[in-house]
């Protein structure tokens, strides 16, 4: 199959995102992600091969619909589900938007990451049509990422670090969840890890929030975090100190 | 005219020949680049002035509404003595003026309808005096509604009933009209009597007929107006005979131009106009000559401002319901671009817009910034802090207007333009191009009173409805609600203009004027919606025991508009041509041009009350979306994706405007207040570069909304205004109904 001809497949768009990446951007979500978190608000995003499929310059000339209001600093972000699942849909895509001049931003918890060809090389091509990483790193102690996620967080860390070795723009973002990555310990050993990254232009946290519950009902999974509340603004505070959030 | 003293040390010269106040303004404003960081705050004087006047608004809603209210004495300009926010700080009070001897007592004013006046006062128990009601039920007084009702055809009254035309403006003065407020402060009242005295004489001409007759009376009453301008002012202790010679006088004089047209009409829409950028050279001449202050320049602002925020007119429960939250639409516009290139922005415009910081959020007057990209950064910047933080103005697109009206136009209403000093407009209300859709499918007769309003044509009878045939009976339906619609809004315009004439509004306008004929189109959404369902899914019509359709059933997915998908946009569009193009086929009063609006006001909620269930899947009663905002829970792609759609819409075809509304949660918008700004400023320019009319721009959460309309007696809801189709309104001022529709409609937030 030709590159062009790929097909991604697209869970939703969103066409005034402001909270991921800077300015003002189209936010693609794409479906699929391999990750169970407890905390997840997009559950419906999780299954591979569903939504609406487009070719790579079908999204782009949709998404180029709103070029008006991106000014300087906006663009387009793909995010998800876990974008990096559709890795040779997305780098076409990526690579059509930066022909056409357009800011790139990329929304992953880097899950699918791993330096085994022939991800690696896919993912190192990707990384040159990419102009910031929006990179999710849930919990920084190994057992606890996977009592949260399901999965090991080794690769995630991994991920980090070579970004950081190829200076690429990074926002760190860290969803707080009492209970589960909201403890003073973890907060300072994952502000001990970004410090080690020379890359990162922003950290943000997210505070766990129970908007997406509603969609666990609909996909009849219990819910796992039933009863948990989203944080206090003082423990949003402290993890913003800890963390040099914005 | 002779060269004022007045006048000294402004240039040009035309202006001081003929008057032309654009030409004034040309000659002599100075663009302002700079940031907010020159603006002061509130003095004492308007601390207090404003704490009063916010202890007689909260006394005003404890009473139900309604402070105050005139029952002895028919207003006119000297009907009532002189007036005062507090007789004890009256030394305070810059600029002075009300339109009553009290604060937000309202005027008696019957010229619309003794009916409808009567009727107001009883709604708050007060009781019009007898001697008043002899007088005016022994018709030695008409009032324009019974001249209306007078000559309606039964057809029309039929209509009128149906609802099918709505709001129309036959028991209530039509407003829309702004008088250049402006002269009285430039050129002085004798200088504008002498000019009308030549009109007066270069309309006597040979074989003069009945047009000449109404022309010359005409001239003459607005000569009796300007005569009563000047006493007025005389009762405040001021002669405003010659020009203003500093800022000062400006703001006073101008203020009472438009005192003199609030005193006399009731309309709708009661515009202040463009007056920002005016009064801004008097205060920069006053500035240079070291007679006024930045903080004595803001105090007049200020203290304008609060006189705008205390005009109120008695209405009836049935006009509350239409126009909710007693609304006058004192708008007023700020910014803009000049034909030569320059951008109109000065200082007086971060004053106006800074009023909202030195006495809170209000929905009047009517703020508006005519906007453009090519607008100084620094500006566009300010009004969107300010929105974000006060939900108080509204934006209108300079680029696409200034080609029609030029670029010293006036909005008369909520969001519709007018050439200052020169042209005016016949307010037309709207038709529910909604219910004309089912008018085609029931043959004529209504779906909720099942009476034959429309012509009997041949109603649908198949079981699913066929795009084609309902396009074509649909058309044909329009063609008979056009032809009733601008019939009937002849006569009313016939008889305002000879029962309820606005002789100090057409003053301070140019004799030989342009007129527009504003209609307007209700539930604009749901019919595109409608036709895009019949076109792209199955409709399957329900009828009842009579044979009417009543309901719908839709099988399958359709294109919605609010998506930016061109399937559904296309039918927006062609729709809204369609209609226009029937309306510029039927002869219009007075010559005027034909425009139409896609704007609802509040009257959304009324109009779809009257409106039976639709094939878009909006059932019967339920509020039309507003404006020309997509429907309800149509909008599945955010709101760049919808305001792309609204974009779509030519505004050549809707030259009375295309009203948006759209409310962002905060959180949506950035992350903290720096990027808010930026990326509402990026959301604005992406918006109107492509051609797009208007929006309102609101920004907050649900949840405040919800917790507003449970505890309205929290001191921070006393003033929270949010925009709603056209206008400002305070929230714990809309009907419990209207709030749960706006809470609906809200918002576009990102989860």
């Amino acid at each position: 199959m030709e590159k062009k001809d790929i097909k991604g497949y697209v869970h939703s768009l969103e066409s005034f995102g402001s909270v991921d990446g800077p300015g003002v951007r189209y936010v693609i979500f794409l479906s699929g992600c391999g990750m169970r978190c407890q905390f997840c608000h997009n559950p419906d995003t999780w299954k591979m091969g569903q939504g609406q499929e487009y070719t790579p310059a079908e999204l782009l000339k949709k998404a180029l619909r709103y070029k008006n209001y991106w000014g300087e600093k906006g663009g387009i972000t793909v995010s998800g589900g876990e974008p990096l699942l559709q890795i040779d849909f997305l780098t076409e895509f990526f690579r059509l938007a930066k022909e056409a001049g357009v800011h790139t931003a990329l929304d992953t918890s880097a899950n699918p990451y791993t330096e085994k060809e022939p991800f690696y090389s896919k993912w190192q091509e990707l990384m040159k049509y990419t102009d910031l990483v929006l990179l999710d790193i849930k919990q920084i102690d190994e057992e606890e990422h996977v009592k949260l996620t399901g999965c090991t967080n080794q690769n995630i860390l991994a991920m980090a670090e070579k970004l950081s070795e190829m200076d690429k723009p990074v926002w760190i973002r860290h969803v707080l969840v009492p209970g589960g990555s909201d403890k003073d310990e973890y907060l300072h050993r994952l502000a001990d890890f970004i410090h080690t990254l020379k890359n990162v232009e922003r950290v943000e946290v997210l505070p766990y929030h129970t908007l997406g519950t509603f969609k666990w009902e609909k996909l009849g999974i219990p819910y796992p975090l039933e009863g948990v509340k989203p944080p206090t603004e003082e423990r949003i505070r402290n993890a913003r100190e800890i963390l040099g959030a914005k | 005219m002779k060269d004022f003293t007045q006048w000294e040390g402004f240039n040009g010269k035309r202006w001081k020949e003929k008057i032309d106040v654009r030409n004034f303004i040309k000659m002599n404003y100075t663009p302002y680049d700079g940031d907010a960081s020159f603006l002061e705050g509130p003095t004492e004087a308007t601390d207090k002035l404003w704490g009063k006047l916010q202890e007689l608004q909260k006394e005003e809603r404890a009473k139900g509404g309604v402070l105050d209210m005139e029952t002895e004495v028919v207003t006119s300009l000297t009907a009532y003595g002189p007036g005062y926010i507090d007789e004890e700080m009256k030394d305070l009070e810059t600029v002075v003026g009300l339109q009553t001897d009290k604060p937000l007592k309202r005027a008696f004013m019957p010229y619309g309808g003794i009916k409808m006046a009567e009727k107001a006062c009883e709604t708050y128990g007060y009781k019009v005096s007898d001697k008043i009601k002899d007088i005016f039920n022994n018709y030695e007084f008409k009032t324009h509604n019974q001249g209306v009702f007078d000559i309606y055809t039964p057809e029309m009254k039929v209509a009128r009933h149906n609802k099918i035309l709505t709001g129309l403006p036959d028991t209530y003065g039509r407003g829309r009209i702004v008088g250049d407020y402006r002269r009285v402060a430039l050129y002085g009242i004798d200088a504008l009597i002498e000019g009308k005295k030549k009109d007066f004489a270069a309309s006597d001409r040979q074989g003069m007929r009945r047009y000449d007759f109404q022309l010359r009376e005409e001239i003459a009453d607005q000569i009796r107006a300007l005569e009563g301008m000047k006493a007025m002012a005389q009762t405040y202790g001021f002669d405003i005979s010659q020009p203003a010679k500093d800022a000062r006088e400006a703001f006073q004089w101008l203020y009472f131009g438009y005192l003199a047209a609030i005193k006399t009409q009731n309309g709708a829409a009661m515009s202040v106009g463009r007056i920002s950028t005016f009064l801004d050279i008097y205060i920069e001449r006053d500035l240079k000559n070291g007679t006024l202050t930045e903080k004595e320049a803001q105090e007049l602002v200020d203290h304008m401002v609060m006189k705008f925020r205390m005009v109120k007119f008695a209405r009836i429960p049935s006009y509350n319901q239409l126009f909710s939250g007693d609304p006058v639409w004192a708008t007023l516009e700020v910014a803009g671009m000049g034909i030569d290139g320059r951008h109109m922005v000065t200082k007086n415009d971060f004053r106006f817009l800074h009023t909202l910081e030195d006495m809170g959020p209000a929905p009047e007057p009517n703020l508006t910034v005519l906007y453009s990209s090519r607008l100084p950064e620094n500006f566009k910047k300010y009004a969107a802090n300010i929105s974000i933080t006060t939900s108080s103005i509204q934006y209108e697109n300079d680029d696409v207007m200034r080609p029609v009206w030029g670029d010293d136009y006036s909005i008369c209403c909520c969001v519709s333009a007018t050439e200052t000093g020169k042209e005016i407009q016949f307010f037309g209300a709207r038709a529910n191009l909604a219910k004309c859709l089912l008018y085609a499918i029931n043959g004529g007769v209504d779906e909720k009173t099942k009476q034959q309003v429309g012509p009997e044509y041949q109603p649908i009878t198949s079981e699913y409805l066929d795009y084609d045939e309902v396009v074509k009976k649909y058309d044909q339906m329009m063609d008979w609600l056009a032809h009733l619609y601008v019939g009937t809004l002849n006569m009313i315009h016939y008889m305002h203009d000879k029962y309820y004439y606005e002789a100090a509004e057409m003053a301070l306008i140019d004799t030989k004027v342009d007129r527009s004929f504003a209609t307007g189109i209700a539930g604009f959404s749901h019919v595109v919606d409608s036709l895009s369902a019949i076109k792209y899914a199955k409709v399957k019509a329900i009828r009842d025991e009579d044979g009417i359709t009543t309901d719908f059933e839709v099988e399958g997915d359709f294109p919605r508009y609010g998506n930016d998908d061109d399937r559904a946009d296309e039918i927006a569009t062609n729709l809204l041509s369609t209609f226009l193009g029937k309306l510029k086929h039927i002869h219009t009063y007075r010559d005027s041009k034909p425009t139409t609006s896609i704007l609802t006001i509040t009257s959304n909620v009324v109009y779809g009350k009257a409106t039976g269930s639709l094939p878009d899947g909006r059932k019967a009663g339920e509020p039309l979306a507003p404006g020309a905002n997509p429907s309800y829970g149509a909008e599945q792609n955010g709101l760049l994706a919808s305001l792309n759609s609204v974009a779509k819409l030519d505004y050549e075809d809707a030259l009375d405007g295309i009203s948006n509304t759209q409310t962002i949660n905060p959180d949506a918008l950035g992350h903290n207040d720096g990027e808010r700004t930026d990326n509402l400023v990026h959301v604005l320019d992406g918006y109107f570069d492509q051609g797009a009319h208007h929006l309102n721009v609101n920004v907050f959460g649900k949840e405040k909304l919800i917790d507003a309309m449970e505890h309205p007696e929290k001191e921070e809801y006393a003033n929270f205004t949010i925009r709603v189709s056209g206008y400002a309104v305070k929230f714990i001022d809309l009907t419990r109904e209207q709030q749960m529709d706006v809470i609906a409609r809200t918002c576009h937030a990102e989860m």
